[in-house]
């Protein structure tokens, strides 16, 4: 799983000075655990249309109940853009993650300027979390951290 | 004296043979926000006194009708109806916004014929058993009025009761306005409601703004609570309303207008009513 969401991080990387930002899906100890689904996105500060820049799902799941399904329950992102996105996108959507850090790289064609990027999580049987940070382009680092359902979120340069 | 109490009687049967006035007629959907291929709506119906709380007579199936985002008339699948409350489902086979519910008209009130009182319509309640005598100085519609008759007071009434759900993105092409009756078109799309955003519903009468509408909003789940939570707002001249909710949940909007404009022959007077539940998300 690891090695799957650093090769993916990898290929998503453009050039050697891009900036990332790192999603924390914290180890909860609950009685039925499943991984969240997550979405981040950016929205220019003067407003203007949401950037998807990830979204890990259920993306395999297939059938009656496809992995789209659950989708909406990212409600802001859902709102925001999630829904008039076509799905699965390349290089945005992905398949859920594990407790653990993530790297999400920012696109190389993001033009500079303020941006508020957005993190948030839902859980099957479970909450949901939404948070903001401040995000400049060229990125500074900052970082920002959930209580529930995410944990550190951090810009890095 | 004897004027006042005949008039006393009309407005009481004029009263009567409206929509259950205690008793709130409303639609309940499953969710209004959608997300997947597969998407189903599942609706409950009834009247009842409190919302969400199915206690005293199931909706009349036979009326509801669904209309898929590019106008087509949808199925209704899997009807029942309970002892106090029915339910049906439709399945969102098209990306966008669906109508669903029910536009019911009815006549009432009464005439005269040779100085002895008749009435239009029935009284509410159960339909009488097959072979009952017919109720006595009483006509079924307007068409049975006969050509003498004086002393009409005759009440048109239409009632909307409808809802709306979204999988995909939202569209608007189902809030065409008909032009005809009491009509409600959204200004903040009913699938982008949020408790901390106030939300603005434009009104119409036969197609025109309805200032000064009184609306009445109120949140679902009043057995959880002292209050009933009621918001009322008023329509300006432009017959919008906006509404700042005090929650997020299960709203049941109502309206209702009266006027002496009613578009059907011989008819005296129009009684208008609107209803909708909308889901206000949390931020």
């Amino acid at each position: 799983m690891k090695k799957t969401s650093l090769l993916i991080a990898g290929l998503a990387a453009a050039p050697a000075s891009a900036s990332t930002i790192s999603i924390t899906i914290p180890r909860l100890d609950v009685a039925e655990y499943h991984r969240p689904y997550v979405a981040a996105w950016l929205e220019p500060a003067a407003g203007g249309d949401a950037r998807t820049l990830a979204v890990w799902y259920d993306v395999k799941k297939g059938g009656a109940e496809p992995g789209t399904k659950w989708l909406h329950d990212l409600r802001s992102w859902w709102r925001k853009g999630g829904r008039s996105l076509k799905l699965p996108a390349d290089g945005v959507s992905g398949a859920t993650r594990a407790p653990g850090t993530h790297k999400v790289a920012l696109p190389a064609d993001l033009k500079a300027g303020q941006y508020t990027l957005y993190v948030e999580a839902a859980r099957e049987t479970g909450g949901r979390e939404i948070i903001s940070i401040p995000l400049t382009v060229p990125a500074k680092a900052a970082a920002a951290s959930g209580k529930t359902e995410l944990g550190a979120i951090t810009i890095s340069r | 004296m004897r004027i006042k109490s005949l008039l006393l009687a009309a407005v009481a049967l004029a009263t009567a043979a409206t929509p259950a006035m205690a008793h709130r007629q409303w639609l309940l959907p499953s969710a209004t926000i959608f997300s997947g291929t597969d998407a189903w709506v599942t609706v409950d119906g009834a009247a009842s006194n409190d919302l969400f709380f199915p206690d005293h007579q199931p909706l009349r199936l036979d009326g509801v009708k669904a209309w898929a985002p590019d106008g087509t008339e949808a199925k209704i699948e899997n009807g029942a109806t309970g002892r106090h409350r029915s339910m049906f489902d439709v399945k969102l086979d098209k990306p966008g916004t669906w109508k669903i519910g029910t536009a019911q008209e009815s006549v009432s009130g009464t005439f005269k014929v040779d100085g002895v009182e008749w009435r239009v319509g029935g009284r509410r309640g159960p339909p009488p058993p097959p072979g009952a005598p017919a109720q006595p100085n009483s006509v079924a519609g307007i068409a049975d009025v006969p050509a003498n008759a004086t002393d009409l007071q005759i009440t048109q009434s239409a009632s909307r009761n409808e809802i709306y759900v979204t999988t995909g993105e939202p569209t608007d092409t189902i809030f065409q306005p008909t032009n005809k009756g009491l009509e409600m078109v959204p200004v903040t799309h009913p699938s982008e409601l949020v408790a901390d955003e106030p939300a603005r519903f434009k009104f119409l009468v036969d197609g025109k703004p309805a200032a000064n509408l009184k609306i009445s909003v109120l949140p679902g789940g009043k057995r959880y609570r002292d209050d009933d939570g009621l918001i009322e707002v008023v329509t300006g001249a432009d017959g919008v309303a906006q509404v700042n909710w005090s929650q997020a949940g299960m709203f049941w909007l109502n309206t209702t207008y009266s006027d002496d404009k009613p578009t059907i022959p011989r008819a005296t007077a129009r009684r208008l009513s609107f209803t909708t539940t909308l889901e206000v998300m949390a931020p």
